[in-house]
């Protein structure tokens, strides 16, 4: 049994990058009305794309640089090429709202083949700039590694940049218009196809450091970057799915309450407790835990 | 002769005809009251002129130029701005954002700031409340904000659906005198729909009555108001 605070650090870590996909996925629901699960998909190229660079380089941040760069780029293709063609055709009935989400997961499994093709389902491991092994403190080593604070310190980073994006620009203000009320957004001069298309390409770029960070606590194939995923879905609707901050407070607290599973209850019964959280939220508080009256906020 | 000039147009919500052959201009600077009661189609020839909807024929011009298939945030960069029906403001944003998003398309932060000045030395009340949500505000205040936020955007043509619908008549008395007062200050061509006639067409020009999608009577706002067969049939008072 660890102690609690390692089990905490670990929770905090863990949620960390769950908060990056739960917030990429938050991103453009809020805008699209699509909850996007291409984003492991397209996380995971850029994470490819991000190992190329750091297997050749050896540097790190120069890899994240690049996983950054293609996530935004296939963010930004997937919603011009494909949802914008899709909304086009889709556009009233069951049919628009079904058709979307269909074609990510569709989407997901095409990218999954494509990444198989070119890079194999050969496990690989990117090599962070800090240990994997955890800090020794007197005779113990516990589980909590200077990855993992490396880790929680470049998702808070990025979460700075968010909200100073968001909440600070003219392009954050664009893209908050757009998403609440595309039609005022439009009438007040915003142009609301391309700041959408800048939604996607920003969730892109930050699924691509969710990605780069996981790959380098444990092992990239095609299929590694599923379980973030869930995870991530699953803190996305604790938080209720409209919001940015809820979207991270779900994403910790899941963490922290896996954490605590796994060092209860083993490894088998994480996944199982994670679903038993999704419809405990989906039951008993289906707006999301931070959720406001009108349910949109922040 | 420039300004706005709508000429036969035809639109239709899916088989329903919503405006048959609608005619009518108004020169630079005039203010038209387009008056009708609920269903006549007002609404959606607002929301086709700004380019929310699409038009089946006809043109619509201004300033000497096709209005008809273009998109609204396009209108804006020539100067039409609409303020859409029931208090077109964003709630989940502050009464300085909403104000912000109306001038973004241009680029210029300093001009921004000085348009957002001018909005709200005409409604102090807006300065009060700038770091507030707009959920925050009373409808006239909304109606202010939203008025204040087209202007941000520095229009020509200003299009305005109801501005008083359930407003309390001291409010919407105010509104009225602001509207008066701000076109001739800016030199503003306004297009104001309207089912408070009497009030819409004492501050118009001209007045345009359309009923069941057709225009039954235009011409100068103080004729019509005279006219005992309009009064009767479409005015209401």
């Amino acid at each position: 049994m660890q102690s609690i605070i390692e089990t905490l650090l670990i929770g905090l870590s863990n949620g960390a990058v769950y908060a990056l996909i739960s917030l990429a996925l938050v991103l453009v629901w809020r805008s699209t009305r699509v909850v996007n699960f291409a984003q492991a998909g397209q996380a995971m190229i850029a994470t490819y794309v991000g190992f190329e660079i750091a297997s050749r380089s050896q540097v790190f941040w120069l890899a994240v640089l690049f996983a950054i760069v293609a996530g935004a780029l296939i963010g930004a293709g997937v919603d011009y090429f494909f949802m914008r063609v899709l909304f086009k055709h889709a556009t009233e009935g069951p049919a628009a709202v079904v058709a979307p989400v269909i074609a990510t997961l569709g989407l997901l499994g095409v990218i999954r083949a494509v990444v198989g093709l070119i890079w194999s389902s050969e496990y690989r491991l990117i090599e962070p700039p800090v240990s994997r092994n955890g800090y020794t403190i007197g005779e113990t080593t516990i589980p909590f590694s200077p990855l993992n604070t490396l880790i929680i310190v470049t998702v808070c980073i990025v979460l700075i940049v968010i909200s100073i994006i968001f909440r600070r620009t003219n392009l954050g203000l664009a893209l908050r218009a757009s998403a609440y009320a595309p039609e005022i957004a439009q009438l007040a001069g915003v142009r609301t196809a391309q700041t959408r298309t800048i939604g996607w390409a920003i969730a892109g770029g930050i699924g691509g450091i969710a990605g780069m960070l996981v790959s380098s606590e444990n092992y990239l194939s095609p299929y590694s970057l599923d379980l973030l995923l869930v995870f991530g879905f699953i803190a996305a609707v604790i938080g209720g799915l409209e919001s940015m901050v809820g979207a991270v407070v779900g994403a910790l607290l899941l963490g922290v309450l896996l954490s605590l599973v796994l060092n209860v209850f083993g490894t088998s019964a994480t996944f199982t407790s994670a679903f038993l959280i999704l419809i405990l939220v989906l039951l008993f508080k289906p707006d999301g835990i931070v959720a406001s009256r009108k349910g949109r906020r922040a | 002769m420039s300004g706005l000039v709508v000429t036969r147009l035809n639109v239709s919500h899916g088989a329903i005809h919503a405006l048959h052959g609608i005619s009518f201009s108004v020169e630079p600077g005039q203010l038209a009251a387009v008056i009708g009661s609920n269903g006549a189609g007002k609404t959606t020839l607002l929301r086709t002129l700004s380019g929310l909807k699409d038009a089946s024929s006809g043109t619509a011009q201004w300033d000497g130029r096709e209005i008809l298939g273009v998109k609204p945030e396009d209108l804006v960069r020539r100067g039409i701005s609409h303020v859409s029906e029931g208090k077109s403001v964003i709630p989940e944003l502050t009464v300085k954002e909403n104000l912000v998003l109306g001038g973004i398309w241009r680029g210029n932060k300093a001009d921004t700031a000085d348009a957002i000045d001018e909005v709200v030395e005409l409604f102090p009340r807006l300065g009060e409340r700038m770091t507030q949500s707009a959920d925050t505000l009373s409808g006239g205040e909304r109606q202010m904000l939203a008025i204040g936020r087209a202007l941000v955007s520095r229009p020509k043509l200003l299009l305005l659906d109801e501005p008083s619908l359930g407003l309390a008549p001291l409010v919407i008395e105010q509104i009225f005198q602001t509207i008066d007062s701000l076109r001739h200050k800016l030199g503003l061509t306004v297009v104001l729909v309207e089912q408070n006639a009497m009030s819409a067409l004492q501050i118009a020009d001209i007045g345009v009555i359309i009923n069941l999608g057709e225009v039954v009577a235009t011409g100068k706002a103080s004729d019509l108001i005279n006219d005992p067969a309009l009064r009767a049939a479409y005015l209401g008072y």
